[in-house]
This record gives C-alpha cells, structure tokens and sequence, in this order.
C-alpha cells in the first residue's frame, strides 16, 4: 500500500518539487481495491491479511485505516524520502527484501499509484520474487486445493481470463471491487492491531541495492490554459460553427 | 547518447500499432546514429518488418515462436531477456501499452536496470537524452534521466504523443530470425473477450466522445457512440457515469481510470471535477457539450456549446456526415 495525495488535490510545485503542505493523504485509490480484496480472501478462505507500505511514520493513520477495513496486521518500512532519494527500483528493492522471509500465498498491489503513475513497482517485486504475476485483474477466483488462481483482467478494455499457479502477485484495476468504509468498531479494533515498525537498517541490504537508477531533473506544472470560446446563437448555427471550427481552425477533423 | 537501442513492437488486428512506429521516432532522438532493432514476436509476422523499417527501425529481429502468439507475461520476459543477451542493447523501449507496463518493470527487475515510464516527450539536453512524463494524471509532469545502471535503460513511451519518422519505403530492409527456449510458462490465457467496438482502443483513440452524469443512461451514450463511429474515434466516460452504472469502468477516464491525450476530446454531460481534468485536460483540443454554463469544464474546452447534449450530438452527427460526403 502507499499512501497518495487525495485525487481532488491540486498540484503546486515549489522549488522544483511538489508541495506537501496541508494536503489530504488517502490510500493509494488502486490499493484500496487490493487491500478489499485480500480481506474478501480471507472471510472465503481463513488465514491473515498483512499490509505493508513503505514511507513515512505518517503513513501510520492510512495504515490504521486498512486496519479499520478488516486487515489483520500492518508493516511499516519507515523511510525519509529525501534521504533515501529513490526512485521505483529502490521501492522494489524494499519490499521484495521485507517479503521474501514472509510466508504469503497472493501478493496483492494497486496497478498504479495515482500520483507517479508509472505502476513499476509490483511488477518489480514479483520478479524480484521470482513468482508470476496477472496485472489489472477486475475478477479474482482462487482454487485453493489445485493451489491456483484464474482471473480476468482488462486489456486495453478488452477482457482476459488467465490461469496462473500461486503463490502469485496481482495488481488491481479500477472494477475488481468495491472497496468497504471503515466501520466503527473496525476502527477501534484497528487501534489495537499489531503495526510493525521497520527502520531500513533492519532490511539486510546495501546502499548499493537502494541507490535510485533514474533521477528527476525538473518538475513542472502544464502551461496555463487559455479560457475557451464558448458558441453563441441558435443551437444548429452553433453545431454548425463547430464543426467549422474543427475542421478548418483546430484542423481536427 | 545511446548507440545500440531494442524496441519491442506489437501487433494488433493486423496491424503493427501505431504507438510502435512511435517508440522508434523516440529511440532514433536518443540513439541519433546509433543502431535500432526493432524485435517482432511471433508467428505469422510476414509484412511487418518492412513497415518497421521503413518507420525507422534500421534491422528487424523475427522471434518465430508459437508460445509468444498470445501475450503472456512468462513468455515474453523468457524471450526479450534472451533477446537483450544476444544484442546487448544499451537502451530497451516499450509502447506503455498493457503489453509495455506489463513486461517492461519484470525486464528492468531482472537486468537491475532503471525504467523510465509512460514517457510522452523525449529530448536530448547537453548531449544527454532526457524523458518527460507525466505525474499525478498529467496534473504535473517531470523530466528525468538515466543515473548509471547495471543494465541498459528501459523506457515506455505512452501512445499519441511522439510523432512518426516519415515513412521512407527507400530504407534497406534488414531481417534475420533469432531463436528463443521458451519453457515452464506459469499462466494461462484461457480466454479473450473482445469488448472494446471497432478496434478502437482509449488509449490510442484520436478522437474521443466521453459522457458524464448528464448521459443519463446507458441507452444515452448511443448517441456518443454513434459520434465516436463517425469520427473513427471511441467512447469514453466519467467517473460519475461509471460509478452510476450506465457503462463499463474500462471506459473510464480520469485519476482514478485512464489518462489520455486525443487529438480531439468531446465531452458530453461533464462536468469536469478536478479527478476527470487530470485525465484529458491533456488532449489537443477539447470540445464540450454541457447545459450548465459553470461546469468546470468550460475552463479547459477550447469550444464550448451551453445546450443539452441529446439536442447538439445528433445535430452534430448530423453536420459531420455532411462535412463528409
């Protein structure tokens, strides 16, 4: 799981970096299905729901809020950002290292972050894993005595049903499901589950293995865009104007 | 500067995708008169490879093997990680298509390699190629680099955004098979459900209709559809016609659903929340269609018509056709 900006936030971009201030976390939205889903698993099948995130200790109340949802446990790999100046592999890197002394049958993730939006980071780790993967599912059915998994997944808006042996890793498209609000007594119970803090010292792994392979130069905002025209007149005088207009000014049709 | 660069084309409905012979206008910015080999999985790929040449790749490799005919993600990491031992290519690039994202982190894992993704702009800065993308939905966008890495740089370029190289059918055309072992492939692809209408896909569309709330139904994105069909273009929708069930979530466009940048976007019954902007707010140039004349998404139109949309589409259908006889 990570935690993003809220998606009605805006962006400001202040000395050559997006500004954090006084802006709403939320769960990664694409996470949001993951984290239902794995709890859908285990009211099916038993077993335990662990959530883990990398950042920072204040990611403690979105980790609290999977919690809430139903989760069972929740890590933590606290990281300063701006010390750790990473970049997808370095997040990869993090998360394969936490995961392959864990024990886990399904490896669930988001497709995408909302707010890098590369969706390299799951992938990653399932390679990193050496286990297979089904990305941009919208429907998960486990067989737990063949130990395998059939799923559909959009393609471009096209749909595949894959088979896939498990354990496996997933990544949610927007469709798999509709994620549930914390109840009331999930959020008290949520204060008292186990929240495990990591600190990157405890992950045996080199500075090497964390060093970011792509940097960012600049970040920038998209240039201002002029007010429109809006048409005047009769409706079929306007729709014919447009049409006009798309084809002989903006050249589009 | 890259002298040796490996681009993955894709094939589909017969066609090699344009956002292909996009790729390689990308890799020929970086690698100026470096090598570029474009990779064609599959059986059955006769024709292709000229049109790969004649947009710019300078050889095309033919991977001829009956487990790459469908994507699999086992598969196609067997064979293109074979293929950049072979080559030893310095920079890979993907389409950042459902095939590119799929792949492309699995090579840049294994080869402990950097993957710049989703890239809509490519340029050389100091004699260093640069890659420009877009972050937070295009509400933000950054310019990066390759840092020294172990393997070569991977990149996805997204469709609609870099132009072609001109076809040039003059270019001497260079084919050779490699082979492959592929083995041991972990999934399945048991069934393809084609949903998407005419071929035309979101992602690559030139022209899209989108309906919002204001569409009513799903009876009412008929007419949308009927636009889109016209223009050659596709549908897409809001979030709000999505979460109110007059259509599939994969038409969604936003945030949260895709992000894309047509050549023309048309936007019926939307009223154009922040979430909804940063997915199209992007598109050269951007109609809309809305009986609220405050809807937000007069702000980012560049023609707006106040009026309700099952008036002004059909008579718009109806000018179009015209326009085109």
């Amino acid at each position: 799981m990570k935690r993003t900006f809220d998606t009605e936030e805006k962006i400001i971009v202040e000395n050559n970096r997006i500004s954090k201030d006084g802006v709403e976390w939320v769960i990664n939205p694409y996470d949001e299905y993951a984290i239902e889903e794995g709890i859908k698993l285990r009211e099916e099948f038993g077993g335990e729901v662990t959530v883990a995130c990398i950042g920072p200790s204040e990611a403690e109340k979105e980790l609290r809020t999977a919690l809430a949802m139903g989760a069972d446990k929740a890590i933590l790999v606290e990281v300063d950002e701006d010390e750790l100046q990473g970049d997808e592999h370095t997040t990869a890197q993090l998360l394969a290292s936490l995961l392959k002394d864990r024990p886990f049958d399904i490896i669930l993730a988001g497709n995408v972050s909302v707010d890098n939006g590369a969706g390299q980071v799951a992938p990653r780790v399932a390679e990193l894993l050496d286990i297979p993967q089904v990305t941009t599912i919208t429907h998960l059915t486990v067989d737990a005595d063949q130990n395998k998994a059939t799923v559909e997944r959009d393609v471009e808006g096209d749909v595949e049903i894959v088979e896939i042996s498990l354990p496996a890793l997933f990544t949610a498209q927007q469709g798999l499901n509709e994620p549930r609000y914390p109840s009331l007594p999930g959020i008290m119970k949520a204060k008292k589950k186990p929240l495990e803090s990591i600190q990157l010292g405890d992950l045996k792994l080199e500075q090497q293995d964390l060093a970011a392979k792509t940097e960012v130069v600049e970040v920038f905002l998209p240039p201002e865009k002029k007010a429109g025209r809006i048409l005047e007149g009769e409706l079929e005088d306007q729709v014919k104007e447009l049409a006009h207009l798309l084809h002989s000014e903006a050249k589009v049709i | 500067m890259y002298s040796n660069v490996l681009v993955l084309a894709e094939v589909k409905h017969g066609h090699v995708r344009n956002v292909t012979f996009e790729t390689i206008a990308a890799a020929r910015t970086i690698s100026a008169d470096g090598q570029i080999t474009a990779a064609l999985f599959g059986t059955d790929m006769n024709g292709y490879a000229e049109e790969l040449i004649y947009h710019g790749a300078d050889r095309v490799v033919l991977v001829p093997d009956a487990a790459l005919n469908q994507y699999t993600t086992d598969g196609y990491r067997q064979a293109l990680l074979q293929l950049i031992d072979e080559r030893q290519p310095d920079a890979v690039l993907l389409g950042h298509t459902a095939q590119g994202r799929d792949l492309s982190p699995r090579i840049a894992a294994r080869l402990n390699s950097g993957l710049i993704s989703d890239v809509i702009e490519v340029k050389m800065s100091e004699g260093k190629p640069e890659f420009i993308r877009p972050i937070y939905s295009g509400k933000a966008f950054s310019r990066k680099r390759a840092k020294d890495g172990d393997g070569p740089l991977v990149v996805t370029v997204r469709p609609n955004n870099i132009p072609v190289l001109a076809r040039d059918v003059s270019r001497q055309v260079d084919v050779q098979e490699i082979p492959v072992e592929i083995k041991d492939l972990r999934t399945v692809v048991r069934e393809v459900i084609q949903k998407t209408s005419e071929g035309v896909d979101l992602s690559e569309a030139r022209v899209i209709v989108a309906g919002g709330r204001g569409v009513k139904s799903a009876d009412g994105f008929k007419p949308l559809q009927e636009l889109a069909d016209v223009l050659g273009g596709a549908v897409g929708a809001s979030r709000g016609a999505c979460d109110a069930g007059y259509c599939d979530y994969s038409l969604q466009i936003g945030q949260t659903g895709k992000v894309v940048t047509p050549d023309l976007y048309i936007a019926c019954g939307i009223s154009g929340a922040i979430q909804h902007l940063a997915g199209m707010s992007n598109s050269k140039v951007i109609v809309a269609i809305n009986k609220d004349p405050e809807a937000e998404i007069f702000k980012v139109a560049d023609y707006g018509i106040v009026g309700d949309l099952f008036e002004v589409v059909p008579l718009l259908i109806d000018e179009i056709k015209q326009m085109v006889h």
